[in-house]
């Protein structure tokens, strides 16, 4: 006895629950491939201040974009998809905007509604996003002794930057103030932290006017000086999420 | 309809006409005068005459539009032009300085993280009872943005349908369920939100704030999706937001109700709706009570009063009569 062709209605069930396998598991699979740019990042993104530990960083953080919202230099940006779980993760990306602290108060990590961003800092001091970094010693102009004229990053750079002797309030573009050094220490002459970075000779000769930028365990990685350093590409870069080692 | 079975519906099972023991005296009563009433040739032209009328009205719908726009706008705005009405996104937000977060997206974080947040305490607090007075599902039709473009899209399936251009194939609606539970393990056995990488709510929230993004291509195949193969795919079958604010809009005070006294039974209304599982009281002989109030998984749109031509269908407060 042969079995019964299956009936309309149920062909319609059965057809309906494959259709249902298919567009459930493709929505899960689409979300489970995020897992993919978090598992293959090399390098960690630059985060905001107070940042918890990557892995609970991206967990905690809801994704809202508050910190965007508060910072005075628009400093912080959200990930995008190809970032996989870090889509909506604040970041900051230094070379063309850096943490410059004018906010004063760290204002993202008041404003973050998870404490993604740690609530346990209360001052730039105690911030610790990565580790500045001289990466291309050879194009430092400090280490070759030389000046430097002009404005830090050209005319067209949009980035902003708080200098305490102009506005104490307001930051205005890199723009706006052109520099005319006889040795170039823009590194250390705007980095917010205090003794954070240092010059130091390079020989015993005085008459030697070659300096080495030096990093030192005070620095919280919030890419001033990788912003401002006039060299193309910079110098000095931060390493995200590095903590300091003595050299 | 007991709450449970108003959950049960919403999570899947299929609504069943009651058993003879659940109408009501008079409801029996009104059932057995509208059977012995029959309907001349007249009357059902003039019925059809009523209901193709009524699909010119969109009061509800427009209010609806705009409140949603307002919102959305509202939290451009703030950040746009500084005006700090709302600021953040629809997953948390501070609205004039107090906390809100999307339940949903608390959730996913509260898993992944496993860790209990006083922040997001408060801001779930506020937005679960907001949403309890305000209907639950609400938040999907009134507030959420993919709900927007979603409705557009399916106007153009139906138009494409009408000409026999596309056909619409349903999902088991259990499907959400399921996806509800996957997710939710997910981002407690990952550590990661998982369901926020696909997120339409989250992504179409984000990319109106803070500028488009790649993102958005999730909302394009979704949308493409629902326009050439199934009608309102991510809302009605996939979207685990829905099951949260479902939950809290079956105890919420404010939802459709259904007077079958005037009801010609002819199913405008289960025509127009996102969720028709929640309107099988509307049909012939179903109605267990004189009025039934619509079950947890109802959006509270305002398309099924809005295509009503007896006024069998509106919205109301639970005991709000009562009071005054």
């Amino acid at each position: 006895m042969t079995a019964l062709p299956p009936s309309r209605a149920q062909q319609e069930a059965r057809r309906r629950f494959l259709r249902s396998i298919l567009f459930g598991s493709a929505a899960v699979g689409a979300a489970l491939a995020g897992w993919l740019p978090v598992a293959k990042a090399h390098a960690p993104r630059l985060r905001p201040p107070g940042a918890l530990a990557e892995d609970e960083f991206l967990a905690s953080c809801i994704k809202c974009g508050q910190c965007v919202q508060v910072c005075p230099v628009k400093a912080i940006f959200l990930a995008d998809i190809d970032e996989g779980f870090g889509i909506g993760v604040p970041y900051i990306p230094a070379r063309d905007q850096a943490c410059d602290f004018s906010c004063d108060a760290v204002q993202c990590i008041l404003a973050c509604p998870t404490g993604a961003l740690s609530h346990s800092i209360s001052k730039k001091e105690e911030v610790r996003m990565g580790i500045a970094r001289l990466d291309k010693p050879d194009a430092c102009l400090a280490r070759q002794g030389l000046g430097f004229k002009g404005q830090a990053r050209g005319a067209d750079f949009p980035g902003l930057l708080r200098y305490e002797e102009i506005d104490r309030w307001n930051p205005i573009p890199l723009a706006d103030h052109p520099y005319d050094l006889e040795l170039c220490d823009l590194c250390v002459r705007e980095c917010p932290i205090e003794g954070a970075i240092t010059l130091a000779p390079m020989s015993t000769d005085a008459a030697d006017p070659r300096r080495t930028p030096q990093v030192t365990q005070a620095c919280v990685g919030c890419g001033v000086c990788e912003m401002v350093c006039p060299t193309e590409p910079a110098a000095i870069v931060i390493d995200a999420r590095a903590e300091w080692r003595p050299a | 309809m007991s709450l449970i079975q108003s959950l049960a519906v919403m999570l899947g099972r299929e609504p069943a006409k009651p058993k003879p023991e659940d109408y009501t005296e008079a409801a029996r009563c009104l059932h057995d005068c509208k059977r012995a009433n029959k309907r001349s040739r007249e009357d059902n032209a003039r019925i059809q005459h009523e209901i193709h009328d009524r699909a010119r009205v969109h009061t509800w719908r427009n209010r609806r539009w705009i409140t949603l726009l307002v919102v959305n706008l509202l939290f451009v705005a703030s950040y746009q032009f500084d005006v700090q009405l709302i600021e953040g996104a629809l997953t948390a937000s501070r609205v004039i300085g107090f906390h809100m977060a999307d339940l949903n997206s608390a959730l996913q974080v509260t898993l992944a993280f496993k860790t209990i947040l006083i922040n997001l305490i408060i801001g779930t607090g506020t937005v679960l009872v907001m949403w309890l007075l305000l209907g639950g599902r609400s938040f999907c039709s009134w507030v959420c943005p993919y709900h927007l473009v979603a409705e557009w899209a399916e106007a153009l399936h139906l138009r494409l349908a009408a000409r026999g251009v596309v056909k619409d194939h349903a999902l088991d609606r259990r499907t959400r369920t399921v996806l509800y539970v996957v997710f939710a393990v997910l981002a407690l056995a990952s550590g990661y939100t998982v369901y926020e990488t696909i997120s339409p709510t989250g992504i179409l929230s984000r990319a109106l704030i803070y500028g488009p993004t790649m993102a958005l291509a999730i909302v394009a195949v979704l949308l493409a999706l629902e326009v050439v193969y199934s009608r309102r795919l991510w809302c009605r079958y996939m979207c685990p937001i829905g099951i949260t604010y479902a939950v809290v809009g079956a105890v919420s005070p404010l939802r459709v109700a259904y007077t079958p006294e005037d009801c010609h039974h002819e199913g405008a209304c289960r025509k127009v709706c996102l969720v028709p599982h929640v309107l099988d009281c509307t049909k012939k002989g179903y109605a267990p009570d004189v009025k039934v109030g619509i079950g947890a998984d109802c959006t509270r749109c305002g398309l099924c009063i809005d295509a009503c031509p007896t006024g069998s269908l509106k919205f109301e407060v639970k005991g709000l009569d009562k009071l005054l």
